[in-house]
């Protein structure tokens, strides 16, 4: 069951490859933004399985725990979750403004109106 | 006392400079912070070489006094002091030159943000450039990521909004590339310190994780290089951001992504590995080919002057690359010595674009007819960087071309040798054709006005000249370029 042992990396790929097709297909600004979300939040689960250690407990030192969970990747993710969700604040508040002058967010409107 | 922090002061100036910019609120205050911060962290920049050319030795400085491979080390050596000088110097010419420009381009009330997006984004710059930690250079990276798009869609036009848009996709596509091989890297090694790294990851070569680690920094890196496939945003990025932004970032951003490059294919998986393990020659020396012609062919067809030199960038992104490829001292040597004169030269050109733009207002080619006559220092200013990067001797364009030419003749690679030449021929031709519409036809508009205001001119004249200066005066450029390129590949395999 080597395949279904590593099911965490599945998640990972797949969520991956949704995240950045939805990015690459989709015209509606809105929609890519969301696609990005999906292609990072696999990143963050990528390095938040990273630091699962067998057997471990969280990484509080306490009486009669030898083993214990990596802490590092988590604490860099919540680095890069901040990243992500700046990012998307500042892609929708771009969005915001494409509206106000455009009066669209469809990706070959706004292409057109720019001809 | 305060020598020892120099490392950290260097990225903590503009850092703190971004929310004094804002709570300043007033346009000439907030300019005033953000000049100041500059000049002192261009100080700091100067200080520091000469403090690494003297110790001959790496500085490392270990933030809160965690020992390095636990906690995040600076470290500055050669090569990063080089790019700290560029940005920093970059920033510190163009500081005294927005003034004006930003005045002209961007409503009094956001004046203060466009300030505090500048310092953020030089902060960023600078600190990619100075840390010896991965992870910390993908923060970094983000910080200067999401203040470029801001500042780029701060352009007047409404174009400057969906060129940030694609920006914004693009990079964050290639950020979280990055972030996906740090973590791969980490996986595999357990380190996130550069020089740790470098001394783990034989152990794990030949794994499968460690190869795809390097795919996706390769791409990621490349997305923020914009090298050839991956430059479509670049080109409106640059052509519809304000003046000042597109001077700023065509002289910091695609160079420190540059340095990033270099960092990993030679710092981190070491000159042996990438290159003869992986077929990265292959892969690079090819798109660096096809970027130096499409780019200058791209920008002989351009109508608008501001995206001309936009594509210009791209075709001199193409040089930068294949020095890396060529993965010789000599090819490394002219890598270096092109990111700074090509920063140089390209801040001069989109100074003076935006010389141009501010007193007429348009970027388009045709009603530039006869300028030379109504704004002869700008113009000249134009043509001296605009020789420059087609490589004339006596400028700094020359010595760069010149040390790429030995480069190739080094490893008799004689396709490589002809596509220099072509390409630079080709670059004087979108030049030529500025000349000619500026100098010889006749001014068909009655422009009353003259030069702009000599805050504007002067940052201009001085990137100018300093094409010239460096390009007669080369022991400084070149023998820094040789000592960061000996640091670079000390194993010769």
């Amino acid at each position: 069951m080597e395949l279904l042992g590593h099911y965490n990396y599945w998640i990972t790929i797949v969520l991956a490859m949704v995240g950045f097709y939805i990015v690459i297909s989709s015209h509606n600004l809105v929609k890519k933004i969301i696609g990005l979300n999906i292609f990072q939040a696999s990143v963050f689960l990528l390095y938040i399985s990273m630091g699962k250690i067998i057997g471990g407990s969280a990484p509080i030192i306490s009486e009669g725990t030898q083993v214990y969970s990596n802490p590092l990747p988590h604490v860099l993710i919540l680095t890069a979750i901040v990243v992500g969700v700046s990012t998307t604040a500042f892609g929708l508040a771009l969005i915001l403004k494409i509206r106000n002058v455009y009066g669209t967010i469809e990706e070959d409107e706004l292409q057109e109106l720019d001809r | 006392m305060i020598v020892p922090h120099l490392p950290i002061i260097q990225v903590v100036i503009p850092l703190l400079a971004a929310p004094i910019c804002i709570v300043m609120h007033r346009p000439l205050a907030a300019w005033i912070t953000a000049l100041i911060a500059s000049w002192l962290t261009f100080a700091v920049a100067v200080w520091l070489l000469i403090n690494v050319l003297n110790a001959d030795a790496p500085i490392l400085y270990s933030l809160g006094g965690w020992a390095a491979p636990w906690g995040i080390e600076y470290r500055v050596d050669t090569i990063n002091a080089l790019i700290l000088l560029i940005v920093s110097g970059v920033s510190a010419t163009v500081l005294p030159y927005s003034l004006a420009s930003v005045r002209h381009e961007i409503p009094l009330r956001q004046h203060h943000l466009f300030y505090a997006a500048l310092m953020l984004c030089l902060c960023g710059l600078l600190g990619i450039a100075i840390t010896g930690d991965i992870f910390n250079a993908f923060v970094f990276l983000e910080i200067s990521s999401l203040s470029s798009y801001a500042l780029i869609s701060m352009g007047a036009s409404r174009r400057a909004l969906t060129s940030a848009f694609r920006y914004l996709i693009l990079g964050t596509i290639g950020a979280t590339f990055i972030l996906l091989g740090i973590g791969l890297l980490y996986m595999v090694t357990g380190t996130l310190n550069m020089e740790d790294l470098a001394n783990r990851l034989p152990e794990a070569v030949p794994s499968r994780t460690v190869f795809v680690a390097i795919a996706f920094l390769t791409v990621g890196i490349s997305l923020k290089l914009a090298l050839f496939p991956f430059h479509v945003w670049l080109a409106n990025a640059y052509a519809y951001a304000p003046s000042v932004v597109s001077a700023f970032l065509s002289g910091t951003a695609t160079k420190v992504a540059a340095y990033l490059f270099l960092r990993f294919t030679f710092g981190l998986f070491g000159q042996v590995f990438s290159l003869s393990e992986l077929p990265l020659e292959s892969i690079l020396t090819p798109l660096a080919l096809i970027a130096m012609l499409l780019g200058a062919i791209a920008a002989i067809l351009q109508t608008n002057i501001k995206r001309m030199l936009a594509y210009s960038s791209i075709s001199q992104i193409g040089y930068i690359v294949l020095g890396f490829g060529m993965a010789s001292q000599t090819g490394i040597t002219a890598s270096m010595l092109h990111l700074f004169n090509h920063a140089l030269m390209k801040s001069a050109l989109f100074l003076a674009a935006g010389n141009i733009i501010f007193k007429t207002g348009t970027a388009n080619l045709d009603a530039l007819s006869g300028i030379g006559k109504r704004m002869p220092i700008t113009m000249s200013a134009f043509l001296l960087s605009g020789l420059s990067l087609v490589g004339i001797p006596g400028t700094v364009g020359f010595i760069s071309k010149w040390y790429f030419l030995l480069a190739a003749i080094e490893q008799a690679r004689w396709l490589m040798v002809s596509v220099i030449i072509f390409s630079s021929l080709l670059g004087a031709i979108y030049i030529w054709r500025v000349a000619e519409i500026a100098f010889l036809r006749p001014a068909i508009e009655p422009y009353s006005m003259k030069e702009p205001t000599s805050s504007m001119l002067i940052p201009t004249c001085v990137l100018a000249g300093s094409c010239v200066y460096f390009g007669l005066e080369t022991s400084l450029t070149v023998s820094l370029a040789r000592l960061a390129a000996t640091n670079v590949i000390s194993v010769e395999p």
